[in-house]
């Protein structure tokens, strides 16, 4: 009880100091306010992932009833992912925003915002009263508008924050659809009710109540087709922000997902169905349009799509495997779903900071651009290496884990399925393969194209590392990844609870694993030991024989032509020229050329614009028949303040007189009727 | 351990009989069989030059590249002995491993910033994406066959019994020979003797490579091909006993690498734009496998 007393204290005291203090202090309260929260937080985390649950009452008022608050090993998990990311995402928006130091009020909010939406995360992981629950939804989405829009002076941030916040609230209305549904039901807004509800009711009731319940989360986590309001926020927001974004905020869709399935009781495996097809969907079209976009973070954007639908792949099993009472199947799945979430977590925003020096070093994030900056920025090239090795999936890094669970997991329910799921599942594979592939096309792409070669146009004269500070988080993150790569029996040891949870073993006297994984996992952690240990001794020898030889630097090869000016480079754009024309007839790419022709040519130009199909079809050409509709109506409003006062009497006048013409028309009736 | 040394004994000799199978074919009499060794030692020996462009992406890749070859071969068993690394999902470790050292070689391509070596990046990073499904679902197919998920247990467990199975080994090595031809950058797919930049996919990526790298590099195309040559035999040799089965072993790997000869001495390159569907078709003839097995094993009542 203390503990939530205390957090909300440091929460309040923090947001009405900030405004008072100089900018440097700002970001040194904000910090200190995370830190402790984090350790109120992060200590009662810990201690549900060996086993216990916490559970607090508050009185509440009477508009929302007793607020029951239960922080249980699956809320751990996200709220130890939500404290990581949060210091670490302050601890580098801590040095990011140095370059906005006199914009004072503006940072004043950006921090109220920033502990808001950190508070909002937590709270949400752990409330249980669907009144509060919307409300502090609400504050998260609102705080993250405000940690959005940063930039506001720019035209395409506050358009790009206006569309989350529009989508953020058709999220909110299917949320509050279903919850009213269920309080009108039950009478009550804890969700133990909605949990008995569901378990004494019919399941097509219940299926109902969960896709309404996915879709309100699905469009907070992003999963395709709810996806459009995502690659227009990632990149308007402050890199910190675009980390945090897609670390934790769009997570906690997937948090309210899993709490959905934990509540209510439903036919897992039709839900395991929908959430494979719906995710494996978004997992290749979000890699398939990454691929194609100029924008570094808007490539980064979409590949947050894209692993949400791994996330997802990963809760689908679990489904099936919950509806199919086979808990190594759940295990596997469930447990790959929420490692896939922390790795993400860390590799995503790892590659946002990076690209975040990047853009404070050359101020641009169009990628066709730049080039060669690894030589001037060695370190943020190296962890951002990493991070697109470990996003990939690739070992030795954490993403190659939780892929590899969801494998085993997808493998494993191969050997006892219908024909139904089979198919359902080796296309799954055929999936999450072909988002690998397309993931590795991506990511060579954007570190190729950003980090080696020449500069690709006229960079900034200074272009230098940043200051070390400002690298410190990074590498903690990258400890991170590395430690998951390296010893994922130790990472499995903590998913146990949360996996437990989810999977619905309530015992946890022998482990939810099944024995070949764990030994799978410790084979891993040594296979990627012999190769760190393969690839060192083969570097060393190769060190020792090249001293001795002779190495000469020249020019890079050139087909006998010895000045290539770096204008000859392979493009971005080039780069994916074969995939895009593969795939032509499902992208949507939008060109401007002007090819050089004539005897004496003049210049020429060539522009591409991808686009996002599903995006054409589901919001710009609904809202354009829309407005079209609403143009019709366009002359009554004209101006006239006269006339809009007619409007205004014509009203009352309506108002009173419909009942009394109402009541005629039932006389009318009756009349007619006694004829 | 005995599938290590077997494997790097049959990569010794496998490129030079490609080597020499061409030769023959067109009328010459050829180098020795261990003429593409005596290169690599040769390379060994030899200094390196470097782009002024490059960082130490290029410096590390090859390494890099190598002993992820090396990290693969280990997985591979051998009979009923199992690898040095094996677990259940050990294809998928052999799979991912092997874009390791993939990712570092397109990076290590773009790392020169020639526009010939990102064409091939290009082309490389797009050209293995598809051959990557066609081997998952095979595996995944095997794997409902047997009732295991790793590769000695698959293997050992693998019984040729009824016609069907004849039909689905037989697209299996279809679909795994496939594989390695196009991982390993061979005809249809990929010219390795070609000699224009604009035409190359996989040769054009090491242009500037020298010296040691360029020995690794090349070493580890020679253990890779070997590899998916073990790969195969262990598609058909599951239990024999050892005495038979390294004789046997040996003349699978002679085999392919003659089979590869002979469709290099006689085929033409496909059409770049033709690669992608062709590799595609890859993936459907492993679904047809797929679906093969589901019949086998009843799955379709």
């Amino acid at each position: 009880m203390n503990a939530v007393i205390i957090f909300i204290v440091v929460l309040v005291l923090t947001i009405f100091l900030v405004p008072f203090l100089n900018v440097k202090w700002k970001g040194i309260v904000l910090l200190t306010a995370i830190a402790i929260n984090t350790m109120i937080s992060g200590n009662i985390a810990i201690l549900t992932l060996i086993g216990q649950t916490f559970d607090y009452a508050l009185s509440g008022s009477w508009s929302t009833g007793p607020i029951h608050l239960h922080i249980d090993a699956l809320s751990g998990w996200f709220m130890l992912i939500i404290n990581f990311v949060f210091l670490t995402g302050g601890f580098y928006g801590f040095s990011y925003m140095k370059a906005y130091r006199n914009q004072k009020s503006n940072l004043s909010i950006h921090a109220i915002a920033f502990i808001l939406c950190y508070s909002a995360l937590i709270s949400l992981s752990v409330i249980q009263n669907s009144m509060v629950f919307l409300i502090a939804w609400e504050i998260m989405a609102l705080s993250a508008f405000l940690l959005v829009i940063f930039e506001h002076e720019k035209v395409m941030t506050i358009k790009a924050g206006i569309n989350y916040l529009i989508q953020s609230h058709i999220s909110i209305v299917f949320l509050m659809l279903g919850f009213i549904w269920m309080a009108y039901r039950t009478g009550s807004y804890d969700f133990s009710a909605i949990s008995a509800y569901t378990a004494s009711h019919n399941s097509a009731n219940s299926l109902v109540l969960f896709i309404c319940f996915f879709i309100g989360f699905a469009i907070k986590a992003g999963f395709v087709p709810f996806h459009s309001w995502l690659p227009y926020a990632h990149p308007a927001a402050p890199s910190h922000i675009s980390g945090i974004m897609s670390g934790v905020i769009i997570k906690i869709g997937i948090f309210g997902i899993l709490r959905m399935l934990m509540i209510i009781n439903t036919d897992y495996t039709y839900v395991g169905y929908f959430i494979l097809v719906i995710s494996g969907f978004s997992g290749l079209y979000g890699v398939m349009l990454a691929i194609l976009q100029h924008n570094l973070k808007k490539l980064l954007a979409y590949h947050s799509i894209e692993n949400i639908g791994i996330i997802g792949i990963g809760i689908g099993v679990g489904c099936i495997g919950l509806g199919n009472n086979n808990l190594i199947l759940a295990s596997l799945g469930f447990a790959g779903a929420l490692l896939h979430t922390l790795n993400h977590a860390l590799f995503k925003s790892l590659l946002f900071y990076a690209t975040g020096n990047v853009y404070q070093a050359v101020h641009t994030l169009n990628i066709e651009h730049l080039g060669g900056l690894i030589k001037k920025m060695p370190q943020t090239a190296a962890l951002f290496l990493i991070s697109a090795i470990a996003i990939c999936g690739i070992p030795p890094f954490n993403g190659f884990i939780s892929e590899f669970i969801i494998y085993t997991g997808l493998y494993q329910s191969l050997q006892d399925a219908t024909l139904v799921s089979l198919i359902l599942i080796i296309f799954s594979i055929l999936g999450l393969v072909v988002i690998g592939g397309l993931a590795l096309f991506c990511f060579t792409k954007a570190f190729g194209i950003v980090f080696l070669g020449n500069e690709r146009s006229k960079l900034p004269e200074k272009i230098k590392e940043v200051p070390f500070i400002q690298l410190i988080p990074l590498y903690l993150i990258t400890i991170l990844i590395l430690m998951i790569g390296i010893f994922p029996d130790l990472f499995m040891n903590l998913l146990l609870e949360p996996t437990g949870l989810l999977a619905g073993k309530k015992v946890i006297s022998t482990s939810v694993f099944p024995v070949t994984t764990i030994i799978a996992m410790q084979e891993i952690s040594w296979a990627t030991w012999l190769f760190i240990l393969v690839a060192l001794l083969v570097f060393v020898i190769r060190n020792l024989v090249m001293n001795h030889r002779k190495v000469e630097t020249l020019s890079t090869w050139g087909c006998g032509y010895s000045v290539p000016s770096s204008k000859l480079q392979y493009t971005a754009g080039s780069f994916v020229r074969t995939y895009s024309k593969l795939y032509g007839s499902i992208l949507l790419t939008y060109r401007k050329e002007k090819e050089i022709s004539g005897i004496f040519p003049t210049s020429g130009h060539y522009e591409s614009h991808p686009y996002d199909k599903i995006e054409k079809w589901l919001v710009d050409k609904p809202i354009k028949a829309y407005k079209s509709l609403m143009g019709k109506f366009l002359f009554l409003q004209n101006g006239k303040l006269q006339i809009y006062i007619l409007y205004g009497i014509i009203f009352i006048i309506l108002t009173i007189s419909i009942p009394l013409i109402y009541e005629k028309l039932f006389l009318f009736i009756d009349f007619l009727k006694q004829l | 351990m005995l599938s290590v040394i077997l494997i790097i004994l049959a990569g010794i000799f496998f490129t030079g009989i490609v080597i020499r199978t061409k030769s023959i074919a067109s009328g010459r009499k050829g180098p020795g069989l261990l003429q593409p060794i005596k290169d690599v030692i040769r390379l060994f020996k030899k200094g390196s030059v470097y782009s002024e462009t490059t960082s130490f992406i290029f410096q590390i890749a090859p390494t890099i590249y190598f002993s992820s070859i090396i990290m693969a071969m280990l997985v591979v068993p051998f009979g009923q002995s199992k690898g040095l690394i094996s677990f259940n999902g050990d294809f998928i470790f052999f799979a991912y491993v092997l874009a390791l050292g993939k990712f570092f070689s397109i990076i290590s391509a773009l790392d020169t910033g020639s526009s010939f070596e990102g064409m091939g990046a290009s082309r490389e990073a797009l050209y293995s994406m598809f051959a990557e499904p066609a081997f998952f679902i095979l595996m995944g197919s095997l794997a409902i066959l047997t009732g295991f998920s790793s590769f000695q247990e698959i293997f050992s467990a693998l019984h040729l019994g009824s016609y069907v199975s004849y039909a689905i080994a037989t697209l299996a090595t279809f679909v795994l020979l496939m594989v390695a031809m196009v991982e390993n950058s061979r005809m249809p797919i990929d010219d390795p003797k070609t000699h224009l930049e604009l035409t190359m996919v996989h040769e054009v990526m090491i242009l500037d490579n020298s010296g040691f790298d360029l020995g690794l590099i090349l070493t580890a195309g020679y253990l890779k091909f070997a590899i998916f040559g073990a790969l195969i035999f262990n598609l058909f040799v599951g239990m024999v006993s050892y005495q038979y089965a390294i004789p046997l072993f040996f003349a699978i790997e002679a085999f392919m690498a003659v089979l590869v000869g002979l469709i290099e001495s006689f085929m033409a390159r496909f059409r770049m734009s033709h690669n992608a569907q062709f590799i595609v078709a890859l993936t459907s003839v492993a679904l047809l496998i797929f679906f093969g097995v589901l019949l086998v094993s009843g799955k379709f009542l």
